[in-house]
């Protein structure tokens, strides 16, 4: 278009590319990992909050958020929930499998905006797939933020996702893991409650905080108004939103979200730019 | 040398007695007292009288459900600074859960039934209690209705074996 080559990954941003899945890990139940690389062996560069279109070929394609370290860019990472016919054939993937990526797509988190701020992430359950990267950026970047608090909720102690990343934070002497379940077995000795309980307990500085949530949407509202609670008002709150993401680019529509596409301009919002359309019944 | 907090000060530097009133804080110490559980201890089993309500002043309390054929579900857990029981407002009297300490529990202990004595006699009391109590129950309902809005819009995963 303007004389300059376009990068093989962007040459038709509808054609998916063939990645080999390297290693597939079981996270939960019904909630697995892939780890992928791509077959031309070309890096797959991307920033935290983005998401690709998955295509098992013969059986359909989903928007699945990017889950790694963004900073390895030879490896992909997808954590994928099986909750339909789609997600369901991909469970039974084995290694070496071949699937197609488009991508990446979607708005980032943006991370600038929380530089020199403290910084709070709120998720629950599979919502930690979507914050992952950003989790791992601010930390290889934990010098150009204050207070590092990570609040996660999940619905027992065998749902607990990346349990071995959690560890890894909390053992860190610069980052506070709060995490809470909402039952447990007799003796647990950890929290069990809410999310809004761990966001209570992690006793933030709500003027000087950037708050990162992903939860369910239902949820979502109710973690900014539990964030507002401590001081962090909407316009210190970034959300990560789903529709139904289809062609990535904003042409065909179906994830429309009022002005906006979500597959462009999303899924990573500002609060108080959507508070509106979020109260907005059935919308 | 030995510095010794009356119960009074205890009592008003918790959370739950913040800015009460210096006469109401003194009617209530009268019904208070201090007490020690040791991990695995229970403050009290659902079924039994609500004859107290506490006050933690320092570890976690968990409270379960007994689940019949099965060990029990720690449904909350609760820590320093906040407040459990509320049975004790509430007529028959009666615990509707286990309240289990999961480590060394201090807490501020209050006597229900010197309570609900004082509270009869002086109603500006009772209003002063049931302002402090009604927004925490109110919170915690809140809180678990949000935990019923979670469980049931999550998308129920398909059990499935993923192979390496």
């Amino acid at each position: 278009m303007d004389g300059m080559p376009v990068p093989a990954r962007l040459a038709d941003p509808m054609v998916p590319l063939p990645f080999r899945i390297t290693r597939v890990i079981r996270e939960i139940d019904g909630v697995f990992t892939w780890r992928l690389k791509a077959l031309d062996g070309a890096p797959f560069h991307y920033r935290p909050g983005q998401f690709n279109m998955v295509t098992q070929f013969g059986v359909g394609e989903i928007p699945v958020s990017i889950s790694g370290d963004c900073r390895e860019p030879d490896t992909l990472v997808h954590t994928i929930r099986a909750v339909g016919p789609v997600t369901e054939a991909m469970q039974a993937l084995r290694t070496g499998a071949v699937v197609g990526i488009r991508g990446p797509f979607g708005r980032p988190w943006p991370i600038d905006a929380a530089i020199g701020s403290d910084v709070i992430f709120v998720t629950s359950t599979i919502g930690l797939a979507p914050l992952r990267p950003l989790i791992h950026e601010v930390l290889h970047r934990r010098q150009e933020f204050g207070k590092v608090v990570i609040c996660y909720g999940t619905r027992g102690i065998d749902d607990i996702m990346f349990e071995a990343d959690l560890h890894a934070w909390r053992a860190r002497f610069d980052t506070n893991v709060h995490l809470t379940v909402h039952s447990a077995p007799s003796g647990y000795r950890g929290r069990v409650g809410g999310v809004a309980a761990a966001i209570h307990a992690a006793r933030i500085d709500g003027l000087s905080t950037v708050a990162f949530v992903c939860r369910s949407e239902a949820l979502t509202r109710q973690a900014v108004n539990t964030l507002g609670e401590r001081g962090v008002t909407p316009d210190r709150v970034w959300v990560t939103l789903e529709r139904n993401m289809k062609c990535g680019i904003g042409l065909c529509g179906h994830c429309q979200f009022g002005p906006s596409f979500m597959c462009k301009d999303g899924p990573v919002y500002r609060f108080d730019q959507i508070e509106a359309l979020y109260s907005v019944r059935e919308f | 040398m030995v510095n010794v907090v009356g119960l009074e000060d205890t009592l008003a530097a918790h959370p739950f007695a913040a800015d009460m009133d210096a006469e109401a804080l003194r009617t209530i110490v009268g019904c208070c007292s201090n007490a020690v559980y040791h991990p695995g201890d229970y403050l009290f089993r659902e079924g039994e009288p609500a004859d107290a309500f506490f006050l933690i002043r320092h570890g976690q309390v968990a409270l379960e459900i007994h689940v019949p054929q099965g060990p029990p579900i720690v449904v909350e857990t609760l820590e320093e600074g906040e407040i459990f029981g509320w049975s004790w407002l509430i007529p028959p009297y009666r615990w509707s859960n286990d309240a289990r300490a999961n480590d060394q529990v201090r807490v501020l202990k209050l006597d229900a039934t010197c309570l609900r004595r004082k509270m009869e006699a002086d109603r500006t009391l009772g209003y002063e209690l049931y302002r402090r109590f009604l927004p925490i129950m109110a919170q915690r309902l809140a809180a678990n209705r949000l935990r019923i809005v979670e469980l049931a819009t999550e998308p129920r995963p398909i059990r499935g074996r993923s192979r390496g």
